[in-house]
């Protein structure tokens, strides 16, 4: 199991665990963690899982590929270290991983 | 007057509206019945990743486990709604029980047409729409079998897809003279045929069937042209129909879907219905409509919900719609039907390119093949469009 923490827009911070293998979209879901919506379900077709990679990780985590990058694009309020959730896999690595989720999706 | 909102399915609309009304505030019962044994779960997986083997049951579910008990959701599962009494606001469940509801939210979702041919009942004969369709149906997936999927939409190239990388003989089946020949126009047709020839399905377009053969279980699939194409399986996959039989037998307007107005409501007072089974009044294409989709899930949910809550929502979105097959991913953004002419945009033959679709200079429709920055332009392009009048 590896250590995620997502901070909302509003500052409050949840650590949860994730499965390796798994991502850390799904990880978000299954927690019931507020601020990712996630419409459909890791396709990497509806940009609802946007978060912003902590600077410190945003290395481990790695860079979108073309087509995250495309879908990213039209997500809210983007910034350099924005991802789509759902294309960051759960790895030993990101033990530790902090995330922050957008005032809002879509 | 203190009865619970009542959600009658417990699929993707049922649980984005239950998430909706809490958010919105609402504090009152909240009861989800629905006749499958799961908590609601994604689809969409079904004939791609899960049906592959690579995504566990277990990630299907669309909401966390502690969700239900933590938003306080009496989530009854394996129980089927049978009758709906809209004058005295009860809801009769198939054991008997009657629940007193304020408002009843009718998210059945749709089903698939079953084919009405001799043979139809035939073992190996597969339906695919739910986790239990799929455990059935993945028991008999093995290398080289062969396996017959009538229907040339999403649902049945999507499991060609699929079947062909567990390593089946795959020979689809379509009546019209071209795969989804119902939603996209022939050039995306043509490239989803070529992708599906060089993975090595068999395709047969403009073949009608005629019957299902075999004594206990399949052992064929008779064509129109006299011709009998062996399979060991059979999926029928030709498209889905509204669970809206529970409505019309409460003399709600039913129509090839429960038929709402632009806040979900049914005809009848305290009654609204959405997702799947819902057709609604869009004035982004001045017709009613039914969408099978989670976009149409997601956004149906949201607004039911808020008109649930005494708000007056206006739902006319944009349809967006996806479907991977092998690495091909197609995105749909609109209704293309009615178009009168189609536009290609960048190449085909490079996997990457798009179709625009106007009636007149009205943008009706973009279909995006591996071109996400495309279809998402077209969402936001689309959502411009002015708005035309439906008639009553
Ligand atoms: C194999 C497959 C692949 C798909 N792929 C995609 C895709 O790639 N992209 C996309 O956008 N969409 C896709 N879809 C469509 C999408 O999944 C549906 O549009 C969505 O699930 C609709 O949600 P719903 O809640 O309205 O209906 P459903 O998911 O059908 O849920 C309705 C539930 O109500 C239950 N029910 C019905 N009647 C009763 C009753 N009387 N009492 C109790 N319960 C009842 C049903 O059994 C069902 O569990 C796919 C669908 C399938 C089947």
């Amino acid at each position: 199991m590896v250590k995620i923490t997502f901070v909302d827009a509003g500052g409050t911070a949840r650590t949860v665990e994730g499965e390796v293998g798994s991502t850390v979209m799904e990880t978000a879901i299954r927690n019931g963690v507020p601020g990712i919506d996630a419409e459909c379900g890791g396709a990497c077709a509806c940009a609802t899982c946007h978060v912003y990679v902590d600077e410190a990780w945003r290395e481990a985590a790695g860079e979108p590929e073309p087509m995250e990058e495309d879908m990213l694009d039209f997500a809210f309020d983007v910034r350099p270290t924005s991802r789509l959730s759902c294309q960051i896999r759960v790895k030993e690595t990101l033990d530790g991983l902090t995330v922050t989720t957008p005032a809002k999706q879509g | 007057m203190n009865a619970p909102i009542v959600i009658v399915g417990a699929g993707q609309t049922a649980a984005q509206a239950a998430a909706s009304l809490r958010q919105g505030g609402f504090d009152g019962g909240l009861v989800i019945v629905g006749d499958e044994p799961h908590p609601p779960y994604q689809r969409p997986p079904l004939s791609k990743k899960h049906l592959a083997g690579s995504f566990a049951g277990e990630r299907l579910g669309l909401k966390a486990e502690t969700f239900y008990t933590e938003a306080r959701i009496d989530l009854r599962l394996g129980a089927t709604a049978r009758a709906i009494d809209p004058r005295e606001r009860r809801l009769g469940l198939a054991d008997g029980t009657r629940l007193a509801y304020s408002r009843l939210l009718l998210a059945t979702g749709s089903r698939p047409r079953a084919l009405a041919l001799p043979g139809a009942g035939l073992g190996g004969v597969h339906r695919l729409r739910t986790r239990a369709d799929v455990a059935r149906f993945q028991g008999e997936l093995r290398p080289g079998a062969r396996l017959a999927i009538v229907g040339g939409g999403y649902i049945g190239l999507e499991v060609a897809a699929t079947a062909r990388e567990l390593g089946l003989a795959v020979t689809v089946i379509e009546a019209a003279d071209r795969l989804l020949s119902r939603v996209v126009s022939p050039v995306v047709s043509r490239f989803f045929h070529d992708l599906h020839l060089t993975h090595g399905v068999a395709i047969r377009t403009g073949a009608g069937v005629e019957a299902l053969e075999g004594d206990e279980r399949v052992t064929g699939v008779r064509l129109s042209t006299g011709e009998t194409l062996g399979a060991d399986m059979v999926l029928v996959a030709t498209g889905g129909l509204p669970n809206a039989e529970l409505a019309a037998e409460a003399g709600l307007a039913v129509e090839d879907g429960i038929l709402v107005d632009e806040a979900c409501r049914t005809s009848a007072p305290g009654i609204f219905a959405a997702g799947d089974v819902a057709r609604f009044p869009s004035r982004r294409y001045g017709r009613r409509i039914r969408l099978e989709s989670v976009q149409n899930a997601v956004d149906g949910a949201k607004a039911a919900a808020a008109a649930m809550l005494g708000e007056s929502p206006l739902y006319d979105p944009v349809p967006w719609f996806w479907s991977d097959q092998y690495d091909a991913k197609l995105q749909i953004a609109g209704l293309s039907t009615g178009y009168t002419h189609a536009e290609v945009e960048g190449d085909p033959a490079s996997g990457s390119f798009a179709v625009a679709y106007r009636d007149g200079g009205r943008l009706l429709a973009v279909d995006a093949v591996n071109w996400p920055r495309r279809h998402m332009e077209a969402r936001r392009a689309l959502a411009e469009e002015p708005p035309i009048a439906v008639a009553p």
